[in-house]
């Protein structure tokens, strides 16, 4: 079963950290990335740019207009993710919880829909 | 990378026998498996050119032996030495058969099983290894049935043999006491591997639909090693009375068709004929077991010409079987199904209520799909949509969400 494990992020409480808890969540990052190596339960993995670089499109009446920044005004912005494909909703959750940012901000586990179904 | 299908069909067949001599000879089963997978290599790309060698297997077995000695000396003298043992062994190899020898094939195909399926391996891991190891599909086949990329399956893969390898995999037969335990860790795992074909519907998806296929070959292989054990007998006709209804359960489109308005025309005769030979067989002589009872049911279903035709009343007390043999809320939501349509919907219903308990189940989609189909039966349109609903919210599969959403439609909701 897949999960993505969204990592969600307020920026300003990032800019708070000390250089010792930052240096601690790229080392924590590089870590995860071993270990889901290893596991052979890595997918894929994304950072994400500050949401000031963002672009938002909307198409209406098929022109599209382009504005600057988020969509969403909120204070959490989507950082980045790990897609992971792991036995349980169980060993998810313990992945997120190993993601270092877990620790200043919220990690939100969503499993992936699948191609295929049983028969009903 | 194109191969003749039966050139393919063959490496596959020869990919356990061929890792069974490598690895028995040099004892080192992580080794020999990169050497054979080598091998493979080697021939899917040279006998569509230079044709298929008269002994396939011998010339598989020289090629991945090769690959081993050079793996396995370092310095040149010793090479020159190792070379002159070896090159006065493989004759052996290139003799006709003896007459014994198809025994020793067998045992060294359920050897690798048992290998693969070591309990110290996660079972995703027991999975992609015996597909590599036993069944012969590249690292590549085996990432594009799973939906991971390539990296992903190759580091689980060798991950795997480095866990056998330091669990202590020399190539031998586990010991007698162990062997019940291993067997049904290998039944699951081509279980799963079934499961795994059997939940994908077509299109691009058919490397994923060929993992059926494998299971069935990997399991019939089985049981002509293990002919008297029932639980593989059992497990071989469940796959066969549940493959045979492939061609009907999806439509054009990929939606699924639920059992009971399947267009039973469409079903594979002669599958259904070798299962319910297969169950009738089995249940009379062995022991009985939790896959010959669930291949029971599927031959039930099978057999009757018609949905309303259906046997019920026999599903029923199959069902209540193998809640006594292997109690798990999935059977007893099963048997809600069929209480519902031997003593009518409010029976099932009230099993149900006693699952809502569970909560292994609690929020699972399939208790939500079940009770909406029987408040759907119970005349109770209300209750069914919004059940249908809470379903179609849970489920994580893409062809039972439309599935439900249509019932939601049907019933007028939104």
């Amino acid at each position: 079963m897949k999960y993505l494990l969204i990592i969600t992020m307020n920026p300003t409480v990032f800019e708070t950290l000390s250089e010792a808890d930052r240096e601690a969540v790229f080392a924590g990052h590089d870590a995860l990335i071993k270990e889901l190596n290893e596991t052979g339960e890595m997918v894929g993995f994304a950072a994400l740019a500050d949401p000031s670089a963002t672009k938002t499109v909307r198409v209406r009446d098929g022109v599209p207009a382009v504005t600057d920044g988020p969509y969403v005004e909120a204070k959490e912005f989507l950082a980045g993710y790990y897609m992971v494909d792991c036995e349980s909703t169980e060993r998810a959750v313990e992945l997120a919880a190993k993601i270092p940012d877990a620790t200043f901000n919220a990690i939100e586990v969503r499993p992936l829909m699948e191609p295929g179904g049983l028969e009903m | 990378m194109t191969v003749p299908a039966a050139a393919e069909d063959l490496l596959r067949r020869l990919t356990p026998q061929v890792l069974g001599v490598v690895a028995r000879r040099y004892g080192d089963f992580a080794e020999a498996e990169d050497a054979v997978q080598e091998a493979l290599l080697a021939a899917t790309l040279q006998w569509p050119e230079q044709g298929v060698p008269e002994n396939p297997k011998a010339w598989l077995v020289t090629v991945a032996s090769r690959r081993m000695t050079d793996q396995i000396r370092s310095e040149s003298a010793r090479r020159r030495r190792e070379e002159a043992v070896y090159a006065q062994s493989p004759p052996d190899e290139l003799v006709a058969a003896a007459a014994d020898e198809v025994t020793e094939h067998r045992d060294d195909t359920l050897m690798l099983l048992l290998l693969c399926c070591h309990p110290a391996l996660s079972p995703p891991s027991q999975l992609a290894l015996t597909l590599r190891a036993v069944g012969g599909l590249t690292t590549a086949e085996i990432a594009g049935a799973f939906l991971v990329p390539e990296a992903t399956m190759a580091q689980r893969i060798s991950r795997a043999k480095q866990k056998i390898k330091s669990a202590g995999s020399t190539f031998q037969a586990p010991p007698a006491h162990e062997v019940p335990e291993r067997m049904r860790v290998v039944l699951h795992v081509l279980y799963l591997m079934f499961n795994e074909g059997y939940a994908a519907t077509s299109g691009p998806d058919l490397l994923r639909a060929e993992l059926t296929g494998e299971a069935i070959r990997l399991t019939r292989a089985l049981h002509q090693i293990r002919p008297d054990d029932g639980e593989v007998a059992g497990l071989l006709a469940l796959m066969l009375l549940t493959e045979a209804r492939r061609g009907a359960r999806t439509g054009p489109d990929g939606d699924l068709i639920p059992l009971a308005e399947q267009d039973r025309g469409k079903w594979d005769a002669e599958r259904i004929a070798e299962g319910v030979d297969l169950v009738t067989r089995t249940l009379a002589a062995a022991r009985i077991g939790p896959y010959q009872v669930q291949a029971a049911i599927a031959a039930v279903h099978d057999e009757a010409p018609r949905a309303e035709d259906t046997d019920w009343k026999q599903i029923l007390s199959l069902y209540q079987l193998l809640d006594v043999l292997a109690p798990n809320p999935v059977v007893l939501l099963n048997q809600a199904v069929a209480a519902a349509m031997v003593h009518g919907p409010e029976a099932g219903l009230a099993l149900l209520d006693r699952l809502a308990e569970d909560e292994r189940l609690t929020g699972h989609h399939r208790l939500a799909a079940v009770r909406a189909h029987l408040l759907e039966m119970a005349g109770d349109d209300d209750g069914a949509r919004s059940a249908y609903q809470l379903a179609a919210k849970r489920t994580t599969s893409l062809p039972e969400r439309r599935y439900l959403e249509s019932r939601v439609a049907r019933l007028g909701g939104r």
